[in-house]
């Protein structure tokens, strides 16, 4: 008896780490890597080199390369990919790994690690990804043998996709690159510590059905869940088959229809006049895919002046009871649960309340007839929310719109009338100023032929404005909206209600001439600053399908977003303009 | 309420900090946490002594079930356990209180487990209460230093918590 693979001096089946990692990239069926290359990932681009069914796009920072990939999932429901290397590579891409965390989105990211003997060790480059990433991840891996690479990627794809999808760090050590193994990807993979559920529990669901059907003033609240688990269609029919009206959270727009009847707007700090309102006083509540958030129902213990029982669907259990209690609580895909609450509300014989549902949305059209979004339409500068209203005619509402974070990001958000999922995209929990340039670069990598407006403010752009080299390099027609007030503006909205208009260090002198930035980096630049030239400006830009154009407002400086819960306040305590 | 929680958990590298970060980053108390590995070696057990209202300890589990490395989580505060804890004291054992020392080690079904002729050592085990008895019972002045591991938990009769 003797081995014959022993005899062999080299096995040809066995691949380097970086050559089994690539292949499990392809095995994956990823085609677009965000990434930027350093000394502990040589070998894993050099295996990148060697091929061309994956695609890498180099971006200019590392935090970047993860709200790309960001974008590009959040866009497609696909998992998206980064590759970064070890220390200050990691340490830049953190930002966007927290991101992703808190909007649960899919994303592998893969880092680099100095070899396994220099852990530890302070090394050149060093640091404690998996330390450094832990609460910020849904899970992480180092891995610390070749042999581990496979099965581990295949983990690491499988967790992030699956349940409460969520972004998964792979740390792999410079050596484990060089080492061989034989590659198997495995075609499926079982966890004992890791069963996602899917379907509802069917003795709950016929709970909520009873007390939907006994509600005199309805509401459907729905989140960023209804979006990550492809339930914009069922959402659409269970609401139209009960006529309540709905809200979506920040992150949930585009889950119903915003230009349907039976939606009241967006909710929470600024909110819609007739979403908060019809929020605070409706006496049953269903919330789907959404968390209850401190911007979403302002002061919990205001939110509970009044009584309403609640059904809470959510995939994730620590989702349920956590800010709010719950009285029926159904852990659950939302999609299955949408489709189980349908059907049996479908095949029952009762109806919602009809004389109820008269008067409550009677109450609900004098709300609305508040016209709480309302703005001087007649101002000779520039209104930031003209310009968004603009740009929903411009794009016939089908554009991908990314956004930064602060008051353009409200505003795209109350004036954009999203009707389709996925395509609105922005960092709702983390709140990450600089996330929207990127953002749409991975958007428009995955829908190479839509249109993908990035709205913006002149802080904001700063933060990840390197990335318009990116842009160029890979020829992303992203079209820039830029509101342009001189101001973080939301810090000085802040400022001015609650700081007695001391604006301290919220405005930002010194800006750079944005036009020619742009045309520095090779795109269009193109300052606006009348009223009358914001649509034409818009449509030039959308006409033009191969540039990148960069389109600065000048917007009104002393606008402010409205409606305004302040912090503290309940739900119905609203600034209103 | 203190609550005693038992952790099933893959026992690899770095599970045992995704739970201490977890408590510390959703600032949930800990009154002590004992883990070792089970006789399946791939798996380690966790005990986890804590205290919070009925919402917190809700979302304990719940957070601590979300974890991917956790198998499985059992709060024994919700029926019949038995608890455990092991405690090493050295203490000064001189003249009579050689004698007295020896003698209250006894009465808690201690053991004297190791001698100088200065002090003993002496081993404890039982529940969290009883080994502050022990140490309210002997001289203060006495103890030279004490060791406890924490509790470990398990559930009474035929609750088993296993994969």
């Amino acid at each position: 008896m003797f081995n014959v693979s022993a005899l062999l001096p080299n096995n040809p089946m066995e691949l380097t780490g970086a050559e089994i990692l690539i292949r499990c990239l392809q095995e994956e069926g990823v085609e677009h890597v965000f990434g930027y290359p350093g000394g502990a990932v040589l070998f894993i681009y050099d295996e990148l080199f060697k091929q061309n069914k994956v695609q890498h796009i180099l971006v200019r920072h590392e935090q970047g390369a993860v709200h790309a990939a960001d974008g590009y999932a959040r866009s497609t429901q696909k998992v998206g990919v980064a590759l970064v290397t070890s220390g200050p590579g990691v340490t830049n891409a953190v930002t966007g790994v927290a991101t992703a965390y808190m909007d649960s989105i899919p994303l592998v990211i893969i880092t680099g690690q100095v070899p396994t003997h220099a852990i530890g060790l302070d090394a050149f480059q060093e640091c404690d990804t998996v330390g450094i990433t832990r609460p910020c991840v849904k899970h992480n891996f180092l891995v610390k043998d070749v042999k581990d690479i496979a099965v581990t990627m295949k983990k690491a794809f499988y967790i992030a996709a699956t349940g409460r999808p969520g972004p998964v760090v792979v740390d792999i050590p410079k050596d484990i690159t060089t080492a061989k193994a034989e590659f198997r990807y495995p075609e499926t993979i079982g966890m004992r510590s890791y069963n996602p559920v899917t379907r509802g529990h069917s003795g709950q669901i016929r709970k909520a059905i009873q007390l939907l059907m006994t509600a005199k003033r309805p509401m459907i609240y729905t989140g960023g869940g209804v979006i990550l688990g492809n339930a914009a269609e069922e959402l659409t029919r269970l609401v139209r088959l009960l006529g309540f009206p709905c809200t979506n959270t920040l992150m949930g727009l585009g889950g119903y229809p915003a230009t349907d009847r039976q939606f009241v707007g967006m909710l929470g700090m600024h909110g819609t006049y007739e979403a908060n309102m019809a929020m605070q006083h409706c006496d049953v509540l269903l919330a789907i895919g959404a968390r209850f958030d401190d911007r979403v129902i302002g002061n919990p213990k205001h939110f509970f002046a009044e009584e309403r029982a609640i059904v809470h669907v959510d995939i994730d259990p620590s989702s349920i009871s956590k800010r709010v209690r719950v009285d029926v609580p159904i852990v659950g895909n939302v999609r299955e649960v949408l489709l189980d609450l349908t059907k049996q509300i479908e095949a029952g014989k009762h109806e919602p309340d009809q004389e109820a549902m008269k008067t409550w949305w009677a109450q609900i059209e004098l709300w609305r007839g508040r016209d709480c979004l309302k703005y001087d339409r007649a101002s000779p500068l520039i209104k930031p929310q003209y310009v968004i209203e603009k740009l929903y005619q411009v794009t016939k509402g089908d554009a991908f719109v990314t956004s930064d974070v602060g008051q353009h990001q409200m505003w795209a958000a109350q004036f954009y009338k999203f009707d389709q999922p996925r395509r609105w995209i922005n960092s709702g929990g983390l709140g990450t100023m600089g996330f929207g340039l990127p953002a749409a670069m991975g958007v428009q990598l995955a829908n190479p032929k839509a249109q993908v407006a990035c709205v913006t403010g002149e802080s904001s752009i700063q933060m990840c404005i390197q990335e318009l080299s990116t842009c160029k390099q890979y020829r992303l027609p992203v079209k820039v909206v830029l509101l342009n007030n001189k101001y973080m503006g939301m810090v000085r909205q802040w400022q001015e209600f609650f700081h007695g208009n001391r604006y301290a260090e919220s405005y930002m002198d010194a800006l750079p001439d944005f036009v020619k930035l742009a045309e520095s980096y090779g795109h269009v630049g193109v300052r606006i600053e009348k009223p009358e030239d914001v649509e034409p400006a818009l449509k030039e830009a959308f006409s033009r399908k191969k540039d990148l154009v960069f389109m600065d407002f000048v917007t009104d400086q002393t606008e402010n977003v409205f409606p305004m819960v302040p912090g503290g306040k309940g739900l119905s305590e609203m600034i209103l303009v | 309420m203190r609550h005693i929680i038992s952790v099933l958990l893959e026992n690899e590298a770095g599970a045992l900090s995704r739970v201490s970060g977890l408590f510390s980053a959703r600032g949930y108390n800990i009154e002590s946490l004992t883990v070792a590995p089970t006789e399946d070696a791939t798996l380690s057990r966790m005990t986890i002594v804590t205290s919070g209202s009925d919402e917190v300890i809700e979302q304990i589990t719940k957070q601590l079930n979300k974890l991917v490395d956790v198998v499985k989580v059992v709060d024994l505060s919700d029926g019949d356990h038995i608890e455990r804890e092991l405690m090493l004291v050295k203490v000064r054992a001189i003249g009579k209180d050689r004698e007295e020392m020896k003698r209250v080690t006894d009465i808690f079904r201690g053991r004297i487990i190791d001698v100088t002729d200065k002090d003993y050592t002496i081993e404890l085990t039982g529940a969290g209460a009883k080994l502050d008895a022990f140490l309210k019972a002997i001289d203060r002045t006495a103890i030279l230093e004490t060791v406890r591991t924490g509790a470990s938990g398990i559930g009474r009769g035929d609750r088993v918590l296993r994969v």
